[in-house]
């Protein structure tokens, strides 16, 4: 089947990781981290791995579009 | 208590939604035959077999019902993964695959139906589509009150929206839409509770912290109290726990229901088929920690904002206010409450709403934005358990019964068309029964022991039907119904400690044997049913003719054909692959001793 899952996850992992880290950007030093997530700005870290997961599963998509 | 979910948190919410229908939009051109819809043309990769395997099962009640477990018993809870459904999926993956996926079988009644004869599927497959459309019913209602008391979103539209989406995708793209987006939601899944878990270890100072703030070293040992029942919170002994979980309980649903077996059968090979579950083991081992931990983080951790009693928000049917909400609770687990918003009391004391402990977890810990992907996680959880009731009914509906007894010589087009006709009426009946649920509580506590005693024996007739050639179909079908009984028999007769007599058990009268708690009766109601299934099939199979042995190739282990594994290299080999596990799992055992 020409359809590989993986784009879809990385595409939405990726989309995530943007979403989290942009507002996680403007809301830098929201009280909502020290109430909820222990003063770690936790949309700005997480997003970030959201994103790097949704990277490396559109390059597997790439990867194997190419072989 | 209740979160403000942002305009952020929707923003992700709905981006999910939109590509879960996308998938099922972008499939729609791929379902040219009824195969195609119900097995995926048996063209699935293992990798993603096995992802759809694990988060097929991996319902909101998995989620909500292992955190409150958690909370309750501790890591005792991982039992039911590590020797439970671990050691389960290898079974099936190993021994059992090449009959399901080398017979040909569509579906697992279908398996019994080559395997032994018209009844034994019949009565399989009947009780399997009606177990599975209520079923889904009521982890719709758990969704639906769990979102209304988090969130205050409306019940009825909150299930129905979910009900909706799965529908459509499901129908547009059958079992192969189901299956990709299990993979989605896995992952989903993986990445909104991780970071839930280290926000709660880093807050009580991991693992060693978790321990001293629990200060009770039974809920922090898996093993060491479980020589005696009175020594552990869940009130079993290691025998009960072995025979009655592990084997009769954990083998019986990953080896037998057709639920998670169709996600394997729909894999592009026998060894694709036979990896599917294995590929599954591995990341089930280590679930206990993203969904037992939240669970016992939950009974130790205050929430900032509990002790602020200037905020009067009011919040179970406007008589709780924020700070009076918790009184009586333990961590941020709130007390029960009833319909009228009074504690619920036994003997006095306020009984703790465990099922609440994941979901406050994630409001407590997660700040707007990621508010939204873990709520998504949960949501996620929900529609995956859903999309596979939905796509293991329409099957049997379809294959089992619809061609099997209504209507015998339609084309295959048509079936496609009835498998997309069921996916609908199936998923209305699940809906009908949410709403039965949300009325009525007791009729679906009813259903739902109904259900256990057809389903325990179940592991009793298959593994004598794989492994035993001289078992015959009169001994299966009667093998079953006598299995069934012995466990409503047996539940009739006995009762947990303090427990009264209906639906907990005892109506037979006679109390023969007080269990310390309910999950010990529940143990041993299978145990018992394992045994009475066992010896009545072998008994009347003894006395019954034996089919021939041609007709019984490729369905019985003596006379199949060992897989062929010549060609492939030591990580493809599903036995391999087990041996790893098996490793990791006793590790796993020990160190949490």
């Amino acid at each position: 089947m020409g359809f590989d899952i993986r784009m879809p996850i990385g595409m939405l992992f990726t989309l995530f990781g943007i979403l989290l880290i942009g507002y996680g950007a403007a809301t830098r030093g929201s009280s909502m981290y020290a109430e909820h997530s222990l003063g770690l700005n936790m949309n700005l870290w997480w997003g970030m791995v959201l994103l790097a997961f949704g990277l490396v599963m559109l390059a597997l998509t790439r990867l194997r579009r190419k072989q | 208590m209740r979160p403000e979910p942002q305009l952020i948190d929707y923003a992700i919410i709905l981006l999910y939604f939109v590509f879960v229908l996308s998938i099922g939009f972008v499939l729609k051109k791929y379902m040219k035959t009824s195969s195609d819809f119900f097995l995926s043309g048996r063209s699935i990769p293992a990798w993603i077999a096995g992802l759809a395997f694990l988060s097929a099962n991996l319902g909101a009640q998995e989620v909500i019902g292992m955190g409150a477990s958690g909370a309750k018993y501790g890591i005792s809870t991982s039992h039911f993964y590590w020797i439970g459904a671990v050691p389960a999926m290898l079974f099936v993956g190993i021994f059992m695959m090449p009959f399901y996926y080398g017979s040909r079988a569509r579906s697992v009644p279908e398996y019994l139906k080559l395997r032994f004869d018209e009844k034994t599927r019949g009565f399989n497959a009947i009780s399997f589509a009606v177990m599975t459309v209520f079923s889904s019913g009521v982890s719709m209602y758990a969704m639906g009150k769990l979102l209304q008391l988090l969130l205050g979103w409306n019940f009825t539209a909150a299930i129905l929206i979910s009900a909706l989406i799965v529908l459509a995708y499901t129908f547009l793209g059958g079992l192969t839409s189901a299956i990709y987006n299990e993979v989605l939601q896995f992952f989903l899944i993986v990445m909104g509770f991780i970071p839930l878990v280290y926000l709660g270890l880093r807050d009580v100072g991991g693992w060693d912290g978790l321990k001293a703030r629990i200060a009770n070293d039974t809920m922090v040992h898996s093993w060491k109290y479980m020589g005696h029942s009175s020594e552990n919170p869940m009130g079993v002994e290691w025998f009960g726990l072995l025979m009655g979980l592990a084997f009769v309980l954990s083998f019986g649903y990953w080896c037998t229901d057709f639920l998670v077996v169709q996600r394997a059968m729909a894999a592009d090979s026998m060894t694709a088929a036979r990896r599917t579950p294995v590929i599954a083991a591995f990341p089930k081992m280590v679930f206990p920690f993203l969904v037992i931990l939240p669970g016992m983080i939950a009974g130790v951790v205050t929430s900032s904002k509990l002790h602020d009693t200037s905020a009067k928000e009011s919040v179970v049917a406007g008589t709780a206010t924020q700070s009076s909400f918790f009184t009586g609770g333990k961590g941020i687990i709130p007390p029960k409450y009833d319909a009228v918003g009074k504690p619920v009391l036994v003997n006095g004391k306020a009984v703790l709403d465990y099922d609440l402990a994941t979901p406050m977890m994630l409001v407590r810990y997660f700040p707007s934005g990621l508010l939204g992907l873990g709520l998504c996680a949960l949501i996620a959880s929900f529609m995956s358990g859903m999309a596979g009731n939905t796509t293991a009914f329409n099957t049997v509906w379809t294959y089992d019964i619809y061609q099997s007894y209504i209507n015998k010589t339609a084309s295959d087009q048509h079936y496609l068309w009835m498998g997309r006709a069921s996916t609908i009426f199936g998923l209305a009946i699940s809906l009908m029964a949410a709403f039965v649920a949300k009325e009525f509580n007791n009729i679906l506590d009813v259903l739902q022991l109904v259900f256990a005693f057809v389903n325990a024996p179940l592991f009793a007739t298959f593994m004598l039907g794989m492994f035993w050639k001289r078992t015959t179909g009169h001994g299966a079908f009667w093998g079953l119904l006598g299995g069934t009984v012995a466990a409503a028999t047996h539940y009739g007769l006995t009762l947990p400690a303090g427990a009264v007599m209906g639906v907990k058990g005892g109506y037979l009268g006679p109390i023969l044997h007080v269990y310390p708690s309910e999950m010990a009766q529940n143990f041993w109601t299978a145990i018992f049913a394992w045994v009475g299934c066992f010896s009545l099939t072998v008994v009347i199979s003894l006395l019954t003719t034996p089919r021939p042995e041609q007709e019984l190739k490729g369905l019985v282990y003596s006379l199949t054909a060992r897989p062929e594994e010549g060609g492939l290299k030591w990580y493809q080999k599903p036995a391999t692959l087990a041996l790893i596990v098996l490793v990791l799992l006793v590790g796993l055992n020990l160190v949490f001793w």
